[in-house]
């Protein structure tokens, strides 16, 4: 296990070297040097102390042997039935990582009354699918859940497991990473896979610009979760070639001490997620009032009003319109950010959209380094023209179709 | 009835900047504070603490400097606060993080009730809670938004969950995640302040766990490594427009146009 160690008699001066770590993870007492809990192994003492007085070493630990397991499971994310779209996604990735290491893709299908969508499943090509259709398993509840996934892990020996970042994929996947003893990486942006079967997963982190690339080398399985649109969903098979499995497991295993007395719909609006069109409103924008200027621009384009972190805690949205790590996940045909500065928060819950435009005053605005097109200027002046200028263009669409008699 | 709520002392700005040229962190002195997930799940503990006079404890894994958070716990109404703090902690994961609590919970005392957080707002992963529930063996429930009732053996919470509101009951002893809102959280007071500034913390390091076995903590106990850490990409063919706002309100259009965003009226 790699570790950091530190040559005390190196250090010239000892109290001066605190002040590498960004983490107040160095110690100097009484002239010697130690690492607290706080470190995070970013590794930025040994890059930036030029004495060598931190070292880093990596000494190879015996880890579990990685061809006893294989393959890219995916685990596919449903209530009532109704697949999460984020499940085809899911296997998208899988079918693209298993082929780098030429093994198989493998599906767990869990509740109640599921067996029909099985066939769905592997028009999205995994090899095969196992079924756990039990009456238990009616509600997502967490014993009989991690019972069941428990057991498919045993039964497969998976190399990879990629969970769904929904509200049941990070409930499930934690609990089940904890009881193999292994490694998640939550809501991960990118994955790719080496010739060895060590996944690559690259996430933000440290609620900062920054990108993390983390591994899991010495346990299996590696866990992933990824948010609903962060990968594409992949075409359909023509001819798909996979199995179903039907599991059992010993009715003991699915005991719970929940009992869940009532499932109530919620009013069902669409989404921010689910829209083609969004126009983001960000901490430029002066006051409450100003969303309505916004909400027209939206409305305009048949799109959707979404805001960052900082509106929603003064107020001036609903959480549900909220985009980012600590929101949604979007990726819309069109997004455009006005006054939006662009903390990687935010760019990490947007940046897979298709067309990213983006209105800021200040050139040097992080958000521009995400946007396809760069608009630096005053969204005050900007917005209002844009809107005038295509509500002309409607009612002239509107004049003309009038003129020859069409209905409007 | 017993409760534990498991907080943590995170960075007071997410705004932490990595210099291009160097890969270096940039963090200008920046203030610690309790994750501000973290009063809420606070604030539920203390709702018990008033409504059925649970006992409510704090715990929290970190540096000596965390101690800052649990004297505002106290400040706010909690009962004892716990601190696991030992350099063998240091570098932890997810699994590591969620082990050591479970072996700190486990020597503090017997609970009914374990609260968290959504998450913290350093590593927004929202993994700890769960993990930590499998390691003290107990069910858990995520995205709680209500409580509805409290009796000897359960509790009774609302789920909030994306198209549904769930009610469950859960037996004790379980662990709740909370959501942001679920309460709004009281405000530190100087009276407890006064009245606490004297109150003891519990320390305790690795020597006072169960298990001992150092791979089990910190970096040795933790599956997943950082290998880099990287700004992120840039976009590349990215396209800057500058100009009189009028210009420019028009060359949005002229593209909206080309790119059939804007529907007319058929």
């Amino acid at each position: 296990m790699p570790q950091i160690i530190i040559h005390q008699t190196k250090a010239e001066d000892p109290q001066s070297l605190v002040a590498l770590c960004p983490f107040d993870a160095i110690e100097c007492i009484d002239g010697i040097l130690s690492i607290n809990s706080g470190c995070r192994m970013c590794r930025l003492c040994i890059k930036n102390d030029l004495q060598g007085v931190f070292e880093y070493v990596e000494d190879a630990r015996p880890g579990v042997d990685k061809s006893l397991w294989r393959g890219v499971a995916v685990f596919a994310d449903q209530t009532g039935g109704q697949i999460h779209p984020v499940t085809w996604e899911l296997l998208g990735k899988a079918t693209e990582l298993a082929a780098k290491i030429k093994q198989p893709v493998y599906c767990l299908l869990a509740g109640h009354n599921v067996t029909a969508a099985a066939p769905g499943i592997l028009e999205y090509g995994p090899d095969e699918v196992y079924v756990y259709d039990l009456p238990e398993l009616e509600h997502f509840r967490i014993e009989p859940y991690s019972a069941i996934f428990e057991d498919f892990i045993n039964k497969v020996k998976p190399s990879v497991v990629l969970v769904g970042g929904t509200s049941i994929g990070r409930s499930l996947a934690p609990r089940v990473a904890a009881r193999f003893r292994t490694g998640l990486t939550a809501d991960c942006t990118m994955l790719d896979i080496r010739p060895d079967t060590d996944l690559d997963q690259i996430r933000p982190a440290y609620g900062g610009n920054i990108m993390a690339h983390i591994n899991t080398p010495y346990h299996r399985p590696q866990f992933a979760t990824v948010r609903y649109k962060i990968f594409s969903a992949p075409e359909k098979v023509a001819a798909p070639k996979g199995r179903i499995t039907i599991c059992e497991i010993e009715p003991p295993k699915l005991a719970s001490a929940i009992n869940v007395l009532e499932v109530k719909p919620k009013r069902r609006e669409v989404g921010i997620e689910e829209a083609e069109v969004i126009v983001v409103a960000g901490r430029g924008l002066k006051k409450q009032e100003d969303m309505a200027m916004i909400g027209e621009l939206a409305a305009a384009l048949d799109g959707r009003v979404a805001a960052t972190r900082s509106l929603i805690e003064a107020g001036w949205a609903d959480p549900k319109q909220q985009i980012g790590l600590s929101g949604r996940t979007v990726k819309p045909k069109l997004i455009i950010t006005c006054g939006v500065s662009g903390a990687i928060q935010f760019v990490a819950g947007m940046n897979n959209s298709e067309l990213i435009v983006a209105i800021n005053k200040d050139e040097t605005a992080p958000i521009f380094k995400t946007a396809h097109i760069g608009i630096v200027g005053d969204m005050y002046q900007i917005i209002p023209a844009l809107i005038n200028k295509i509500k002309d263009y409607k009612t002239a669409g509107a004049d003309c179709l009038q003129a020859y008699g069409g209905k409007a | 009835m017993k409760i534990a709520v498991c907080i943590k002392q995170v960075p007071g700005t997410a705004q932490v900047e990595i210099d291009e040229k160097t890969g270096v962190l940039k963090r200008d002195g920046v203030e610690s504070k309790m994750n501000p997930y973290d009063l809420y799940a606070m604030e539920t503990a203390l709702r018990f603490k008033q409504d059925y006079g649970a006992e409510v404890d704090v715990i929290t894994m970190g540096p000596p400097q965390c101690e800052a958070i649990v004297r505002e716990a106290f400040m706010m109404g909690v009962d004892r606060g716990i601190i696991l703090s030992d350099r063998k902690f240091g570098g932890a994961d997810v699994l590591a993080t969620s082990y050591t609590l479970s072996q700190g919970l486990r020597k503090a005392g017997n609970y009914d009730l374990t609260i968290c957080g959504k998450q913290t707002t350093d590593g927004d992963t929202a993994q700890v809670g769960a993990e930590l529930a499998e390691f003290l063996g107990i069910p858990h429930v995520t995205n709680v938004c209500r409580i509805l009732k409290v009796e000897a053996e359960s509790i009774t919470v609302d789920l909030d969950l994306p198209m549904h509101i769930e009610t469950a009951a859960i037996q004790f002893p379980c662990l709740i995640t909370v959501e942001k809102g679920i309460f709004e959280p009281r405000l530190p007071s100087f009276k407890l302040k006064l009245a606490t500034a004297d109150r003891k913390i519990e320390w305790l390091s690795l020597k006072d766990f169960d298990d001992r076995n150092e791979m089990h903590y910190g970096l040795n106990g933790s599956p997943t490594q950082v290998k880099r850490i990287f700004p992120p990409e840039s976009h590349s063919g990215r396209d800057m427009w500058k100009g009189s706002s009028s210009d420019l309100a028009g060359r949005l259009f002229e593209m909206l146009k080309d790119k059939k965003f804007l529907q007319q009226a058929r």
